[in-house]
């Protein structure tokens, strides 16, 4: 087995590297939606809306999310398997209560009156919105991947690898959130 | 995911010499599912090569249309059923196949036919690699593009026919089921494929930028990478940044298409009945498009680029000329192509400002272009040439790169494309530069590395009648369609006997019809050579039959999965030490002598 790793040589781990281009990809298609939404703002037929509240709460919920998957990652480094477990459930769980926030927040836009066919301002918001929300869909299918790995005995095998991966596309998800969310009280 | 695909990489490693059959493989996981990346590539080819059959086939018989409008060919209605009622072509699927034949050509073929199959193939044989950075997302790749491939075929056959509003897809026609008989599910499946595929070249794209960043053999920095490698490389820059844009776009487009919002419609009157969209932009969609599709055009362009040049160099036995002025203009390219998008929205009503600013960046490609061709000329001068198969493509993708290229100045020109816009002068521009040429880059890169795909030599008799024809023939059926352009025939029509100003190019449409033909026959003579010297062509008996410098030729003639069956050769050098101190080639792995001079 050592044959081929020897001669490989691998420079950064080709997974991690593989997932930094895919977040390139994926802004560039957050970018391509913003502009288009920019683009569209400026023109007639625009009506301004307000968030609601849950957005805020959601925000909350994936701060504290990106911060406990990096506590998370640490403690796996440091071998810490018992609270690198407690950590990850803690992510996961933050993660679909970021998602069904999400949720409540689109319920509340609806009964107002803000539906995703009354306005192209409102139908970018949801496009925009809720392709982020499926990004940390993806997300949390791996966390519970993360999760269920990090009962079973293999994760004693040290490799960060996995872990590393998931808090680097976690950490993405929140920023990206942040941004948006930042775009769309500024640009309204 | 997890380390998986370095345990594989390993793996294989263990069993590089699996052609040798002591190995577990089955049909299914050799041919099928194959993890490898040579047979990826093939996979990619022959699906590239059957779509390239559908798509000629399909030009063939809109040209019936336009060369002979006012002819009846009986047996089309037995090919055709009630698309061709009594031998005509209906006007429907007439730009049903115009659209189809756009699409195939541009994504199927070109993109995922062309850059599928040489970056998978080249890349890890070229840098020195057993196999891609993950080898279960580049199989993933290919069976996303079979899935778009099985739904695209399966808009050929669905009751009112495939999307038929331009390969572009523009909306209104593609936003409203009711716009015309392709804006139906034929063109719900369009998108639909559409979507797969830009997963399958996403995918695609990750693991080539990554294999070329990461898995370099020792020694291999990147100014010593070949030039295809480069080129690869900045086509999957360029497909990874412009793809997700589209899907944005194709994205919106489902939603108002399926969904009930306005992203692309405002103020629409179908059949006496005013639709409730308001607020939405026709133009904004065309952003979104153009934004890929211009990239798509280097996308397509590129690879042909990075393969003629390997090619011209080897087969002028001289270094190539300028290396590094080569990556630096497809370097310039890659940034130019994301800054251009609206040169082809000149007449949309884009402000003229705007306009002016594009057609500066515009021009500005003419620059890292004419570097380019003034690099291969200067490869091929006084160069001790042979004039293969391979060869003989590949300065016919020059030639045809030059012709195409002169007409995108006219074009680029935001007051001149007034009156040029959606006339056959654009066919003949972008057929000749993008379309024809880059088919030589692939024809070019087939010929070279034929040998290494399936250990043997295609047949240079048909090769030289299947190029002299293809050349002399593309020139016969794009040229005049400058002049009916500058007459302003518009493209995309279905009939131009009714209107007195274009009735005099009867006879040249005619003739285009016929060449046409011939230069489609001619095709098919290229893929018997190609599938019959699979199994009956003669058999490659050295290692590096062309007497190249880069890595491929090191392997054995067969190579199994992980490519060597010892150690990944060091490389010590360039790959363009030709004809250097009086030798003929030095390959890369080839220590430096004590007095060698630089090159």
């Amino acid at each position: 087995m050592e044959r081929g790793v020897t001669q490989q040589r691998n420079r950064i781990h080709p997974h991690k590297f593989t997932l930094w281009v895919g977040i390139g990809s994926i802004v560039m298609m957050f970018a391509g939606l913003t502009s288009a939404y920019i683009v569209k703002r400026n023109q007639a037929n625009w009506i301004s809306y307000d968030l609601p509240l849950a957005f805020w709460y959601s925000t909350a919920v994936i701060v504290l999310s990106s911060i406990t998957v990096h506590l998370a990652s640490k403690s796996f480094k440091e071998r810490a398997m018992a609270r690198y477990r407690k950590l990850m459930l803690g992510t996961l769980l933050l993660g679909v209560l970021f998602i069904i926030l999400q949720v409540i927040g689109f319920q509340t836009l609806w009964s107002k009156g803000i539906t995703l066919q009354a306005n192209v301002s409102f139908s970018f918001l949801y496009v925009i919105v809720g392709l982020h929300a499926l990004h940390v869909i993806g997300g949390v299918v791996a966390l519970i991947v993360m999760a269920l790995n990090s009962f079973s005995k293999k994760t004693r095998i040290y490799s960060t690898v996995p872990v590393e991966l998931i808090s680097t596309y976690w950490h993405f998800v929140d920023l990206l959130w942040i941004y948006l969310l930042f775009f769309l009280l500024m640009i309204k | 995911m997890s380390t998986a695909s370095l345990h594989e990489t390993t793996h294989h490693a263990d069993h590089a010499d699996a052609h040798h059959g002591h190995h577990k493989e089955t049909f299914i996981t050799k041919y099928v599912f194959s993890q490898d990346h040579k047979t990826i590539a093939k996979q990619f080819l022959v699906t590239g090569i059957i779509w390239a059959i559908i798509g000629g086939l399909f030009s063939v018989i809109f040209r019936l249309q336009l060369g002979y409008p006012d002819a009846t060919f009986p047996w089309l209605e037995d090919f055709l059923g009630h698309w061709a009622k009594g031998g005509k072509l209906n006007p429907e699927f007439y730009y049903a196949l115009v659209t189809m034949h756009g699409t195939i050509l541009v994504f199927f073929v070109l993109t995922a036919g062309l850059s599928g199959t040489f970056a998978n193939f080249l890349i890890p044989l070229q840098i020195g690699a057993r196999d891609m950075a993950s080898p279960m997302l580049n199989m993933l790749s290919y069976w996303f593009f079979f899935l778009a491939s099985v739904i695209m075929m399966a808009s050929l056959f669905v009751q009112t026919g495939p999307a038929s509003g331009g390969w572009t897809i523009y909306p209104p026609l593609s936003a409203l089921g009711d716009a015309s008989m392709g804006s139906k599910i034929g063109m719900d499946l369009w998108l639909v494929s559409m979507a797969m595929f830009i997963v399958s070249s996403l995918l695609g794209g990750l693991n080539y930028i990554t294999t070329i960043l990461n898995m370099r053999t020792k020694g291999m920095s990147m100014t010593r990478m070949p030039l295809t490698i480069w080129a690869l490389f900045f086509t999957a820059v360029l497909g990874v940044l412009s793809f997700p844009v589209l899907l944005s776009g194709a994205i919106l487009l489902l939603f108002d298409r399926n969904l009930g919002t306005s992203f692309f419609l405002s103020d629409i009157v179908v059949a006496g009945k005013v639709l409730p969209n308001e607020g939405g932009s026709a133009i904004l969609f065309q952003h979104l498009f153009w934004f890929l599709g211009h990239p798509e055009v280097y996308i397509i362009l590129l690879p042909a680029m990075g393969m003629a040049s390997e090619i011209l160099s080897v087969n002028s036995r001289k270094p190539i000329f300028g290396y590094m002025a080569m990556v630096g203009s497809l370097f310039a390219i890659t940034i130019l192509a994301f800054l251009v998008w609206a040169h082809h929205m000149f007449v949309t009503g884009l402000n003229p400002f705007l306009g002016s600013v594009f057609v500066l960046l515009t021009l500005l490609i003419a620059v890292p272009s004419a570097i380019k061709v003034f690099n291969w000329l200067t490869t091929l001068w006084k160069g001790n040439i042979r004039f293969t198969p391979a060869m003989l493509f590949a300065i016919g993708f020059v030639s045809l790169f030059i012709s195409g290229g002169l007409t995108g100045i006219f074009l680029g020109n935001s007051a001149l494309d007034i009156h040029l816009h959606d006339t056959y002068f654009v066919i003949a521009h972008f057929h000749i530069v993008m379309g024809v040429a880059s088919f030589f880059g692939m024809f070019a890169g087939v010929y070279h590395w034929y040998p290494k795909m399936f250990g043997r030599y295609l047949n240079n008799t048909l090769a030289y009648i299947h190029f002299w024809v293809t050349i002399i023939g593309s020139y016969l059926i794009f040229w005049p369609m400058h002049y009916e352009g500058l007459a302003g025939m518009p493209r995309r029509y279905y009939d131009f006997s009714n209107w007195e100003s274009f009735k005099m190019f009867g006879g040249l449409n005619e003739f285009i019809s016929l060449i046409a033909m011939l230069v489609f026959a001619v095709q098919l003579l290229f893929v018997f050579n190609f599938f019959y010297s699979i199994w009956k062509g003669r058999k490659v008996t050295t290692l590096n039959p062309w007497a190249a410098n880069t890595l491929e030729w090191t392997t054995p003639i067969r190579p199994g999965h992980g490519n060597w069956e010892g150690d990944i050769p060091e490389v010590h050098r360039w790959p363009y030490d030709y004809a250097k101190d009086g030798i003929d080639h030095i390959a890369q792995d080839v220590p430096v002598g004590a007095g060698e001079s630089k090159h």
